[in-house]
């Protein structure tokens, strides 16, 4: 028994769901309490889907144990069967329906429906979420794909692989990778599991190599494949310039083609954003990175390499993922945090003191509670990561988002020095917040704020992030339970903190307490603001 | 199975007196889409302060509590999980002792905790884990500190606002003796609406009322054979029974929804206490002023506009009371996991003669008849929602009926608006 707050990742027949939801033409019937039902609502209201997942449950009772769950089970599967008229069913239990061992894989078989029907094992007391989403993809593949397909195929030739309903960008990134593919000449001859149909994966050793975008869902089938049909995989993802750019050799060279035409993209402004003087003030700049072990590693190689920050932590909740992490974590001389407990990677993130957070929704929540700029660039997703507007973290074009995601939650560094140029007009006003976001109205103050456009600066920045503060609904840090140790200011340390800018200056006040506290000064002089400053400075 | 608040399935329950309501009712056993009792944890935990849920489950039960909670802003939230994993099936660890432990650590962490609900779960209650046998055995050792109990929240025993049920009643047995005249309320309100219920009652001259469940684990009413209790919402069938078990009397009345229902609770208290007509009428007279000209603005756009409701919250009957007499919409079919006849006594014969009542669930069998009424708007949960929308229907999201203030004269125009904007909405775009 484990005392769970939060998980990462749900059950593994949500990895099925997610499976099942992005394909098409395939139906899945869970052995599943009514309860279970709540999955539906991650698919059509964070993905804002437009129909239900094709899912029936069987939302037995107690009054239904030991009595006729099996019959349930049939009827639910002969339905779902005549109401769907699916090209292939997979079938399966929930945690409950585990424990009363009605082998729906047993019954279906017995029903001898006109399709292909999967049975699938997840065991939900030792597996989670991407687990199952891996198993139940290479289940399909086993039994579907036909060898007979391979006949005559070509060399320049893939599959992709991967992507899935509830994934972090798929829908964007498997379009990017398409493209690019496309550029260099190679065929692509079936992605899945999604948008594929049953039927798509039936002719998947038609293909000469493939390509795996993400190796939680992907890797097991992939390596399956390669032994069936002799197929190749991938293994760089291809998220970053450097990344991207390496990947384009590996599939030129598994294809048989050139490379150049990818190569050379007019659209990857990335690098020259990254050179441009302006991103100066982003070398060093501190960054905690945690998720799924594909996103982790590759945005923590694109932090270090094209961003120029200093990467203070890596970590995944992905077990499965640890040596990918560890590879990277070590290249980067950093130990790696493996944990699905959130209160641990919020102690990480505390104790790493970063300037920002690249994670998954929770670690964007603990960053808001700490008051720490931060994005997101992992699953487990939320409602806003399904953005209207393409938007690809892999291929050039996906780095390129990058470098606004990674850049937006930071001041930009011509902002900063125009503030401090302004700071003593007399119209400047430091009750004034970024104007663009409606969270940072300024506060009540009778001199006109200065707005953004004054600025010239581009109004992406969030002022009041560096003010120690962050766009939506910021938690006071008493609230979060940070200790705020009533300290007193002597007036020329007043004096010179009003001094500071007024964005930096919640920080500064913030680090010199905590650095006071820590130290068991009651005091705060002038000495103690600039010996904070030198202790946290970089 | 051993929980101690046993909620029947919807078919089996015993039938009270019937309210003089014989109408035709469509029983469903089919697919559900509806959530577990566990759902109940995400309001009952902000309600009872220092009260914290740790449900004994899966995976999948901690995943629906975070995916129904929606947010994770909290640093660190009044409910948990304790996830049940191979080593506990295999009988590798004793059960019992797991749950001990866990239940230690969580203590040291949270001594803040004055109340502790082990919640059932169906993994729990499938391998017959008897929690309210460990409530007992860790209250001898944390007792008086912290106060276990335990109740069912499973998705095999009940539906969505069963779970309160269920806790509430847990409560029951442990609530101190009292021979004192007085009014209960029972159900989880937002303390908002609760305190405006109590300052009417107490300007009637009707001083003392309890609340169950009380704000925190010392503020729990007493309860006694000169109690007369009322429920504030319609899914409260053990509780009831319990609390009529310790002798309180049932005080019937419509749900306070609407200026209507909250006028005739209102007006059933009054009349069991003894105040006069003169001063009911004048405590009322400007809430419910305001509740009707807050209704008025909304009539317009709900006026004549049909509606129909899948079974969710058992809520539904008297919303749909709500909806046509206050503003005349036209309920189609009104679906509800379960109608209990008495506590609905006063709610059904107001329903309109020719509004199709359903019990239970088939989820696609409605979706037909769905096809066939073509309701301007449909009560359904999450799940449902956008793929109705996407073909054309117009929705209201059923779980917003509970985390909103809907209670009261002060919230029946905020009531009326919940059904009123999606139909604005759907007015307003032109995309
Ligand atoms: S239905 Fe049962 S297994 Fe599913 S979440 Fe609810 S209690 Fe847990
Ligand atoms: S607004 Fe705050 S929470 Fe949102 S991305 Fe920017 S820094 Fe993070």
């Amino acid at each position: 028994m484990k005392l769970t707050m939060w998980t990462y990742e749900g059950p593994p027949h949500i990895g099925a769901m997610r499976v099942a939801t992005g394909m098409k033409g395939l139906h899945y019937v869970l052995h599943a309490p009514q309860g279970d039902t709540y999955a539906d609502l991650l698919f059509t209201m964070i993905e804002r889907r437009g129909a239900r997942p094709p899912v029936t449950y069987t939302t037995f009772q107690a009054r239904d144990l030991g009595s006729d769950t099996a019959e349930m089970f049939k009827n639910a599967a002969k339905d779902a069967y005549e109401r769907e008229a699916p090209e292939a069913m997979m079938v399966g239990a929930s945690c409950t329906a585990e424990l009363i061992q009605d082998d729906p894989g047993g019954l279906a078989k017995a029903l001898d429906l006109p399709c292909p029907t999967i049975p699938l094992e997840l065991p939900s007391y030792s597996k989670k979420e991407n687990w199952g989403a891996a198993e139940t993809f290479y289940r399909l593949c086993r039994t579907l794909a036909d060898p007979a397909t391979a006949e005559g195929r070509e060399q320049a030739s893939c599959n992709i692989l991967g992507p899935t309903a509830l994934g972090f960008r798929h829908r964007d990134d498997t379009a990017e990778i398409k493209a690019l593919l496309t550029t260099l000449g190679i065929k692509v001859n079936v992605v899945a599991p999604m948008p594929a149909r049953p039927s798509d994966l039936v002719r998947l050793p038609a293909a000469a190599f493939n390509v795996v975008l993400y190796p939680e869902i992907a890797e097991t089938a992939a390596r399956w494949m390669e032994r069936a049909f002799k197929q190749p995989f991938t293994k760089v993802v291809p998220i970053g310039v450097g990344a991207t750019r390496e990947f384009i050799a590996e599939v030129a060279a598994l294809a048989g083609v050139d490379p150049e035409p990818a190569l050379d993209d007019d659209n990857s402004r990335m690098p020259w954003w990254s050179r441009s003087v302006d991103s100066n003030y982003l070398t060093g700049k501190r960054v905690f990175v945690f998720g799924d072990a594909t996103h982790a590693a590759a945005i923590a190689r694109v932090c270090a390499e094209e961003m120029g920050f200093r990467v203070v932590g890596l970590g995944t909740y992905s077990r499965e993922g640890a040596r990918t992490i560890r590879a990277v974590a070590k290249d980067l001389e950093l130990e790696p945090l493996i944990t699905d407990d959130y209160l641990e990677v919020e102690a990480a993130i505390k104790a790493a003191e970063p300037e920002m957070v690249l994670g998954s929704q929770m670690e964007r929540h603990i960053a808001k509670r700490f008051g720490i700029s931060c994005a997101v660039i992992s699953a487990p997703v939320h409602v806003q990561d399904f953005p209207a507007r393409r938007s690809p973290v892999m291929g050039f074009e996906g780095a390129n988002v990058l470098f606004d995601t990674l850049v937006h939650p930071l001041t930009m560094g011509l902002e900063e020095h125009l503030l401090t140029m302004f700071r003593e007009d007399h119209e400047f006003s430091d009750e004034a917040g970024a104007s663009h976001l409606a969270a940072h109205a300024p506060r009540p103050s009778a001199a006109p704020a200065v707005s953004s456009e004054i600025l010239i600066a581009p109004p992406s920045a969030h002022a009041a992030m560096a003010d120690g503060g962050c766009a939506e609904d910021l938690i006071p840090a008493e609230a979060a339970g940070l200790e705020m140790p009533a300290l007193e200011w002597d007036s020329d340390a007043q004096k010179e903190l009003k001094k500071i800018p007024f964005f930096v200056r919640g920080k500064a006040r913030q680090n010199t307490e905590r650095y006071a506290a820590e130290r068991g000064m009651s005091r705060i002089t002038v000495e103690t603001l600039y010996d904070a400053k030198a202790h946290f400075g970089r | 199975m051993n929980a101690p608040a046993r909620i029947k399935g919807p078919t089996t329950l015993v039938h009270g007196p019937r309210g003089g309501c014989d109408r035709p009712v469509l029983k469903e056993r089919g697919q559900r889409e509806v959530f577990c009792g566990l759902t109940g944890i995400v309001w009952l935990h902000r309600k009872i302060q220092d009260a914290f849920f740790l449900v004994v489950g899966s995976r999948t039960c901690a995943h629906l509590l975070q995916s129904a909670a929606g947010v994770m802003i909290f640093a660190e939230p009044r409910f948990a999980t304790a996830v049940i994993d191979e080593r506990d099936l295999a009988g590798l660890a004793d059960a019992h002792d797991e749950l001990d432990r866990v239940v230690t650590e969580l203590l040291a962490r949270r001594p803040d905790i004055k109340l502790l609900f082990l919640v059932g779960s169906c993994p729990s209650e499938v391998i017959k884990l008897d929690l309210a046998k460990a409530a007992e055995r860790l209250n001898r050792n944390y007792h008086p500190a912290t106060r276990v109990l335990a109740y069912s929240g499973s998705g095999i025993e009940t539906t969505f606002t069963e779970g309160e049920d269920a806790c509430l009643a847990s409560l029951v047995p442990d609530l101190a003796a009292t021979d004192a005249s007085q009014l209960l309320l029972v159900g989880a309100l937002p303390d908002i609406v609760e305190d405006q219920f109590l300052r009417m009652l107490s300007a009637m001259g009707i001083d003392s009322v309890a609340v169950l469940p009380g704000r925190n684990a010392d503020a729990m009413p007493a309860v006694g054979p000169n109690t007369s209790y009322m429920l504030l919402q319609p899914f409260l069938t053990e509780t009831a029974a319990r609390l009529a078990g310790r002798g309180a009397q049932y005080l019937p009345a419509l749900f306070p929804f609407g200026a209507a229902g909250t006028r005739a609770f209102l007006a059933a208290a009054a009349a069991r206490f003894g105040v006069s007509d003169e001063t009911f009428e004048a405590v009322i007279a400007a809430p419910e002023k305001r509740a009707h000209e807050a209704i008025a603005r909304h009539r317009p756009t709900l006026a004549g506009k049909s509606i129909s409701f899948f079974p969710d919250s058992q809520l539904e009957p008297p919303l749909a009371r709500f909806l046509a007499e206050e503003c005349d919409m036209r309920p189609i079919e009104v679906g509800s996991p379960y109608l209990h006849r008495q506590h609905l006594a006063e709610e059904l014969p107001r329903l309109p003669q020719d509004v199709r009542l359903s019990e239970g669930q088939d989820v696609d069998r409605q979706l037909a008849r769905l096809e066939d009424d073509g309701p301007d708007l449909t009560v359904c949960g999450l799940g449902l929602a956008n793929p109705l929308e996407a073909r054309g229907y117009r929705t209201k999201w059923a779980i917003e009926l509970i985390f909103s203030p809907i209670h009261g004269f002060e919230q029946a125009g905020d009531l009326a608006e919940l059904f009123a904007r999606p139909l604005q909405r759907a007015e307003r775009l032109a995309v």
